[in-house]
C-alpha cells in the first residue's frame, strides 16, 4: 500500500478530529454533571430559591461547556477546512 | 523480515499473558487495600470484636481477589498454550484474550473492595449483625465480579474456539472483541461497588430496612451492569458474525472503531449508574419510608446516565454493518477508527457526569421527598446539558462515517 503525502495528511486530520472531540467531551461532561449535582443538593436544601439556583446552574454549565465547543470547532476545522 | 506464524503466536500469547495479569492485578490490590484500611479504622472503633472484623475483612478480600485470580489463570493458560495449527487469527485472538481479562478484572477488583470495607465498619458499629452483614457483602461483591466473569468468558472463547480460515481482517475483529469486553467491564465493575458498599453501610444504620435495601442494591447494580453487557454483545458480534468478504483496508479500522466506541463509552455509563444506585441505597437507609420515590428517581437517573453508552453502541453497529468500499488510501480507514475513538472517549465524561447529577438529586429526594418532582426536573435539565458533549461526539462520529 503506497501512502501519498496528501493521503497521510488527511488521515492525520481525521484522526485528530476524533481525538479532539472525544477527549474534549470528557471534561465538560464531568464538570457539568458536578454543577448539576450541587445544584440539586442546594435546591433540596432550599427549595424556595429553585429559580435562582437553576439559573446559576445553567450559567455555570454554559461556561463549562465552552471547552467542549472549542473541541467541536477544532474537530470541524480539521474535518472540513484544513 | 520473515516471521513464522508459530513465532507470532508465541509473541501474542506472551504479550497477552503479561497484560492480563499486569492490568488484572491493579484493581484487586486497590480494592483489598481499601478494605484493609477501613478494617483498621473499624478495629480502632471497636477493638473488642477484632476477630469478627478481621474475618469479615479476609472474606471480603478473598472475593475481591477472585478478579485477579481469573486474570492469573488466563495468563498461565496463555503462557503454556499449545497451538497445533497456528494462524494469524489465533495470534490476534490470544492478544485480545489477554487484554480482555486484564482490563476486565480492573473494575471488579476495585468495586468488590467497597462492600468489604463498609461491612467491616458496619460490624464495628453493630456487632450483632455479623451474619446478615456477611450475606449482604457477599451478594454485593458477587454482583461486582460479574463484569470480570463476563470478560473471562470472552477471553476463554477467544483462546479455545477455532475461528477457521476466515479472511485476515477477521483477526482485527477478534482482537477488537477482547478490547471491547475488557474496556466495557471497567465502569460496571467499579460502579457496582457503590450500591454494594452503601447497602452494607445502610444495614448497620437501619437493620430494619434490610429487605428494601437488598432489593434496591440488586436493582441498582443490575442496571449498572448493562454497559458491560452491551460490550459483551458487541464482542460476541465481532467474534461470531460472518462479515463475508469485506475489503481489508477500511474494514480493519471499522472493526477496531466499533470495539472502542462501545468499550470506552461503557466506562462512564457503568460508573455513573453505580453512583446513582449508591446514593439510592444510602437514602433508603436514612429514610426507609421514601423507598418509592427513591427507586423511581434512581431508575430515571440511571436511564439518562446510560444514554452515552447507547450512542456508543449505535456507532458500533453502524461501523460493523455499513458496507465500506475497498480503497488503497489511509484516510478513509482513519476516519472510521477516529469515529469509534471519538464516540468512545466522548461518552465517558457525560456518562459519569449524568451519574453524579443523579447522585446529588437522589440524596436530597431521600431527605425531602415532598420536593421529589422539583428535584427530578432540575436533575433532568442538568443532565440534558451534561449530555450535550456526548451528542457533539456522536455528530462528529457520524460525520466521519457518512460525510467524509
Amino acid at each position: 500500500m503506497a501512502i501519498e503525502g496528501i493521503d497521510l495528511v488527511k488521515a492525520a486530520a481525521f484522526l485528530g478530529a476524533g481525538i479532539s472531540m472525544g477527549l474534549g467531551a470528557i471534561g465538560p461532561g464531568v464538570g457539568e454533571g458536578m454543577v448539576a449535582a450541587k445544584a440539586c443538593e442546594a435546591i433540596g436544601r432550599n427549595p424556595q430559591q429553585a429559580a435562582l439556583l437553576t439559573r446559576t446552574m445553567l450559567v455555570g454549565q454554559a461556561v463549562s461547556e465552552s471547552t467542549g465547543i472549542y473541541s467541536l470547532v477544532i474537530a470541524l476545522l480539521l474535518l472540513f477546512v484544513v | 523480515m520473515d516471521i513464522e506464524l508459530q513465532t507470532l503466536i508465541k509473541v501474542a500469547a506472551y504479550l497477552g499473558g503479561g497484560m492480563a495479569i499486569g492490568f488484572g492485578a491493579i484493581g484487586a490490590a486497590v480494592g483489598e487495600g481499601h478494605a484493609a484500611a477501613q478494617a483498621n479504622r473499624a478495629l480502632s472503633e471497636n477493638p473488642g470484636i477484632s476477630g469478627d472484623i478481621v474475618k469479615t475483612m479476609l472474606v471480603g478480600q478473598a472475593v475481591a481477589e477472585s478478579a485477579a485470580i481469573f486474570a492469573l489463570v488466563i495468563a498461565i493458560l496463555l503462557l503454556f498454550l499449545q497451538v497445533p495449527a497456528p494462524t494469524l487469527l489465533k495470534a490476534a485472538s490470544l492478544l485480545g484474550a489477554g487484554l480482555c481479562i486484564g482490563l476486565g478484572a480492573l473494575g471488579s477488583g476495585i468495586g468488590s473492595g467497597m462492600p468489604a470495607a463498609e461491612a467491616c465498619r458496619g460490624i464495628a458499629r453493630q456487632p450483632q449483625l455479623m451474619g446478615r452483614m456477611t450475606t449482604t457483602m457477599l451478594v454485593g461483591s458477587a454482583v461486582c465480579q460479574t463484569p470480570a466473569i463476563l470478560s473471562m468468558v470472552v477471553a476463554l472463547m477467544l483462546m479455545f474456539i477455532n475461528f477457521g480460515d476466515a479472511p485476515i481482517v477477521k483477526s482485527v475483529a477478534l482482537f477488537g472483541a477482547g478490547l471491547c469486553m475488557g474496556l466495557g467491564a471497567i465502569g460496571s465493575g467499579m460502579g457496582s461497588g457503590h450500591p454494594a458498599g452503601e447497602a452494607c453501610k445502610g444495614l448497620a444504620r437501619q437493620p430494619a430496612a434490610a429487605g428494601p435495601l437488598t432489593a434496591n442494591m440488586l436493582v441498582g447494580s443490575a442496571v449498572s451492569q448493562t454497559p458491560a453487557i452491551f460490550a459483551m454483545v458487541v464482542a460476541l458480534m465481532l467474534m461470531f458474525l460472518n462479515f463475508g468478504d469485506v475489503p481489508f483496508n477500511p474494514a480493519w479500522a471499522a472493526f477496531l472503531g466499533a470495539a472502542l466506541s462501545t468499550g470506552l463509552s461503557a466506562i462512564g455509563s457503568g460508573y455513573g449508574c453505580g453512583l446513582a444506585a449508591g446514593a439510592s441505597c444510602e437514602g433508603i437507609a436514612r429514610h426507609p419510608r421514601n423507598v418509592g420515590p427513591l427507586t423511581t428517581i434512581m431508575l430515571v437517573g440511571q436511564a439518562v446516565a446510560q444514554t452515552p453508552c447507547i450512542f456508543g453502541l449505535l456507532v458500533s453497529f453502524i461501523l460493523m454493518f455499513k458496507a465500506f468500499p475497498d480503497t488503497a488510501a489511509l484516510a478513509p480507514a482513519m476516519a472510521l477508527l477516529s469515529a469509534g475513538l471519538c464516540m468512545g472517549f466522548g461518552g465517558i465524561g457525560p456518562g459519569l457526569g449524568n451519574g453524579m447529577t443523579a447522585e446529588g438529586a437522589i440524596r436530597w429526594v431521600a431527605r425531602q421527598s415532598e420536593h421529589a418532582s422539583l428535584l427530578m426536573r432540575i436533575m433532568l435539565v442538568g443532565q440534558a446539558v451534561s449530555q450535550s458533549t456526548a451528542i457533539y461526539a456522536m455528530v462528529i462520529s457520524l460525520v466521519l462515517i457518512f460525510v467524509i
